[in-house]
C-alpha cells in the first residue's frame, strides 16, 4: 500500500509534463477522505473516466475534499464528469471559491456546473409487453387509416367546392400553372407510357398466340389484345404509372412548401391554397390522364399488332379490320370513362398527402410514399368495382 | 487537445485565406479575398446582405470549391487534402449553420450525440449523457432534449445546433448568425457562453453576425466584407474609423452608437 502511494506521489511530481492521461484517485486514509484529480480530463478520455467514476459510486460523500492541483487539460466533457463526481451545485460553488485556479478554468467549471444544476434525468420510457404493443399497433394503424380516409373525403369536398366556385369566376382561372402542370404530368410522360404499353401489348399478344393457337383460335389474339387494352390495360397501366410519377411529385412539392411555411404564407396573403396549388394540379390530371390513356391504348394495340404480324402472319390491314369489325365502341368508352375518375383520385390524394406534411424531411418522405401507395390502391379498388358494375350492366 | 501543430507556430494563424474568388455564373461574390484568423481569437465577420459572408464560411469549411485561391485550415491546404485527412481536420471544426440544420428525423439528443458516436467512438449511452450536458450548456431545458427539431421554436433550434457544433469540443468554431432569432437575454447569455468557452478551451471562433452587441462585447477583431473582398480587418476602433460609407453607417448609425454605449457601460460596470 505504501509503495502504491509512493507511486502516486511520483506521478504527481511528473505532472508538469503536459499530456498525462486523466486519472482519479481516492485517498480514504486522510481525514476527511480526498479525491485527487490529475491529468487531462478531455473528450478522448471520457469513457475511461466515466468507468472509473462508476466504480467509485457510493464511496463518496459530501464531506470529501477535492484536489485538482494536478489537473491538466480540461474541456466541457471533462467538466461534466467533474460535475457528476461532485454534484453540479457543489462543483460550481467549489469553483467559485478556488482563487488559485486560472479565471478561465473557474468560469468553465462554473458554467458547466450551473448548466447541469437545472438538469434532471429524463423520466424513463415506460415499457409495455410485446403482445400488448402488437395489438396497440394494429389499433393505432386502423385508427390512422380511418382518419386518413375521412380527411381525404373532406379534402375531396373542399376541392370540388372550390372548383365549382371558380367555374363561375373566370377571372380566377389560372391558365399558366395549368398549362405548366399539363406539360409536366402529361406531355413529359408520353414516352414512358408509350414504351411501357407497347411492351405490355406485345406480351399479351405473345400469351394469346401461344395459348390460343393450341385450340386453333390463334386469330382471336387480335380480339384479346383489343379488348384488354380498350377496356382495362390502357387506362389501368396509365393510372398506375401516373400514380407513381405524379402523385409522388404533387405530395413532395406541396409537402416541402408546407414544411417551409410557404402554404401558411399563401393563406396569410389572403389567397386560397386549394385554388392556387390543388386546382391546377387536379385539372391538369383530368386533361392529361385521359389523353395519355388514348396514347396507351394505341401503343398497346401497336405492340399487339407487331407481334401478331410476326408470329401469326396477321397483316396490319387485317388487324385493323378485325378490330373494327369485332370490337364495339362501347369497350373503348368503358375504358376511357374511368380515366377522369382515376385522374381525380390520384391528384387529390397526392395533394392531400402534401398538406399533411409536418416540418421534417422524414415527414415529406412518409407522405410521398403514402400518396403513391394510397393512389395505386384506390385506382385498383375503383377499377375492380367498375369491372363488376360494367359486367352486371352487360356493357 | 489544443496542441498547436508545429507548422502553425509562425504566427498562430489557424485559418489562412488567400486570393479566393467565388463566382456564381456571371455574378462575382469574392475577388482576390484574403483573410487570416488567429488562434484563440473571436473574429466577427460583418457585411451587408449579399456580400458573401455565408459563401466565405462555406468556402473555408470546404463545402464550396472557389474558382481560384487557397484556403488553409490548421496549416493544411483544405482543398488539396485526401478525404481521410480532411475528415481529421473536419473533426476539429464545429459549424453552426444559419438555420440550425439539425437533422429533422432525430431528437435533439440524437442530433448532438451523433458526432460523439461517429467520430469519438462513444457508446450510445455515454454519448447521450454527454449530449444532454451539451444541451444544458447551450441553455436548453431538460424536457426539450427528447423532442424533434420541428417541435421547437427557432431560438431553441439555434441553441441545439450550437450544442451539436460543440459536441466534439472543436478547436475552431464557425458560427453563422448565431444570435439572430434569439431574444436579447438569450443572445447575451450566448455571448457569455462563447466567451467562457473561448477563454477556457482556447477556441478560435469565426463568427458571422449582424448583432452589434455581440460585436462590441465579445469580438477581438472584426472583418468587414465589402466590394468583393475583406475591406478592413482589425479591432473595433480601427474598423469603425475606416473611411468607407457603409462602415460609417454601420458603426455610427443609431444602432451602432447604442451598442457602443452599452458596451462601454458594461465595461465600466465591471
Amino acid at each position: 500500500m505504501n509503495a502504491g502511494r509512493q507511486a502516486v506521489a511520483t506521478t504527481m511530481a511528473q505532472m508538469d509534463t503536459p499530456h498525462a492521461p486523466g486519472q482519479i484517485h481516492l485517498d480514504r486514509r486522510s481525514q476527511p477522505a480526498s479525491v485527487r484529480i490529475s491529468g487531462d480530463w478531455t473528450l478522448a478520455r471520457y469513457t475511461v473516466l466515466q468507468g472509473e467514476l462508476a466504480a467509485l459510486e457510493g464511496q463518496l460523500d459530501d464531506s470529501i475534499s477535492v484536489d485538482m492541483a494536478a489537473l491538466g487539460e480540461l474541456d466541457t466533457a471533462g467538466a461534466s464528469l467533474l460535475a457528476q463526481l461532485l454534484g453540479a451545485q457543489r462543483l460550481s460553488d467549489w469553483a467559485k471559491a478556488q482563487e488559485t485556479l486560472p479565471a478561465a478554468r473557474r468560469a468553465l467549471l462554473q458554467t458547466v456546473g450551473e448548466a447541469m444544476q437545472s438538469w434532471r434525468a429524463p423520466a424513463p420510457v415506460r415499457q409495455t409487453g410485446a403482445i400488448r404493443a402488437f395489438f396497440a399497433h394494429i389499433g393505432s394503424a386502423m385508427e390512422k387509416v380511418a382518419r386518413q380516409e375521412w380527411a381525404l373525403l373532406g379534402f375531396i369536398g373542399l376541392t370540388l367546392a372550390t372548383l365549382v366556385y371558380d367555374l363561375w369566376h373566370p377571372q380566377r382561372w389560372r391558365l399558366t400553372p395549368l398549362a405548366a402542370q399539363i406539360e409536366e404530368t402529361g406531355w413529359n410522360a408520353i414516352p414512358i407510357i408509350a414504351l411501357l404499353t407497347f411492351m405490355v401489348g406485345a406480351v399479351v399478344a405473345f400469351l394469346g398466340s401461344t395459348v390460343l393457337v393450341e385450340f386453333g383460335a390463334g386469330i382471336y389474339t387480335v380480339n384479346l389484345v383489343a379488348f384488354s387494352f380498350l377496356r382495362e390495360f390502357g387506362v389501368l397501366l396509365t393510372a398506375i404509372l401516373l400514380a407513381g410519377r405524379t402523385a409522388s411529385a404533387f405530395a413532395a412539392q406541396i409537402g416541402s412548401m408546407q414544411a417551409n411555411e410557404e402554404v401558411d404564407a399563401i393563406r396569410i396573403l389572403g389567397l386560397n391554397p386549394v385554388e392556387l396549388l390543388v386546382l391546377p394540379r387536379v385539372l391538369a390530371m383530368l386533361i392529361a390522364l385521359p389523353a395519355l390513356t388514348l396514347v396507351a391504348m394505341f401503343s398497346g394495340l401497336l405492340g399487339g399488332g407487331v407481334v401478331c404480324a410476326m408470329t401469326l402472319d396477321v397483316s396490319p390491314t387485317m388487324f385493323i379490320n378485325m378490330v373494327h369489325d369485332n370490337v364495339a365502341v362501347r369497350h373503348f368508352l368503358v375504358g376511357i370513362a374511368k380515366a377522369p375518375v382515376f385522374a381525380f383520385l390520384i391528384a387529390v390524394i397526392g395533394c392531400a398527402e402534401g398538406f399533411k406534411v409536418t416540418g421534417s424531411a422524414q415527414s415529406v418522405g412518409e407522405h410521398t410514399t403514402s400518396s403513391v401507395v394510397q393512389s395505386i390502391f384506390m385506382v385498383i379498388l375503383v377499377d375492380a368495382l367498375a369491372a363488376l358494375f360494367f359486367m352486371q350492366a352487360g356493357w | 487537445m489544443n496542441t498547436p501543430a508545429p507548422q502553425l507556430a509562425e504566427a498562430e494563424v489557424v485559418i489562412r485565406v488567400r486570393g479566393v474568388c467565388n463566382r456564381f455564373g456571371k455574378q462575382t461574390v469574392h475577388e482576390g479575398l484574403d483573410l487570416d484568423v488567429r488562434r484563440g481569437e473571436i473574429l466577427g465577420v460583418v457585411g451587408g446582405s449579399g456580400t458573401g459572408k455565408s459563401v466565405l464560411l462555406r468556402t473555408i469549411i470546404g463545402l464550396r470549391r472557389p474558382q481560384a485561391g487557397q484556403v488553409q485550415i490548421l496549416g493544411e491546404d483544405f482543398l488539396a487534402l485526401s478525404d481521410e485527412h480532411r475528415v481529421r481536420i473536419e473533426r476539429r471544426c464545429g459549424v453552426l449553420f444559419q438555420s440550425g440544420a439539425l437533422f429533422s428525423s432525430q431528437t435533439l439528443v440524437e442530433n448532438v450525440a451523433m458526432p460523439l458516436i461517429e467520430h469519438a467512438g462513444f457508446p450510445r449511452p455515454a454519448a447521450e449523457q454527454l449530449a444532454i450536458v451539451k444541451l444544458a450548456l447551450a441553455g436548453l431545458p431538460a424536457d426539450a432534449a427528447h423532442k424533434y427539431p420541428a417541435q421547437l421554436s427557432g431560438g431553441m433550434v439555434k441553441r441545439a445546433a450550437l450544442a451539436r457544433a460543440l459536441a466534439l469540443d472543436p478547436e475552431i468554431l464557425f458560427l453563422d448568425e448565431p444570435t439572430a432569432g434569439l431574444d436579447p437575454i438569450a443572445a447575451a447569455a450566448f455571448d457569455q457562453l462563447l466567451l467562457t468557452l473561448r477563454n477556457a478551451l482556447d477556441l478560435t471562433v469565426f463568427l458571422i453576425t449582424h448583432d452589434l452587441d455581440t460585436l462590441y462585447t465579445i469580438c477581438d477583431r472584426v472583418a468587414v466584407l465589402a466590394q468583393k473582398k475583406v475591406l478592413v480587418v482589425g479591432d473595433l476602433d480601427e474598423v469603425a474609423a475606416t473611411d468607407d460609407a457603409w462602415v460609417q453607417d454601420y458603426f455610427h448609425g443609431p444602432r451602432g452608437r447604442a451598442a457602443q454605449q452599452a458596451a462601454a457601460h458594461g465595461r465600466q460596470g465591471q
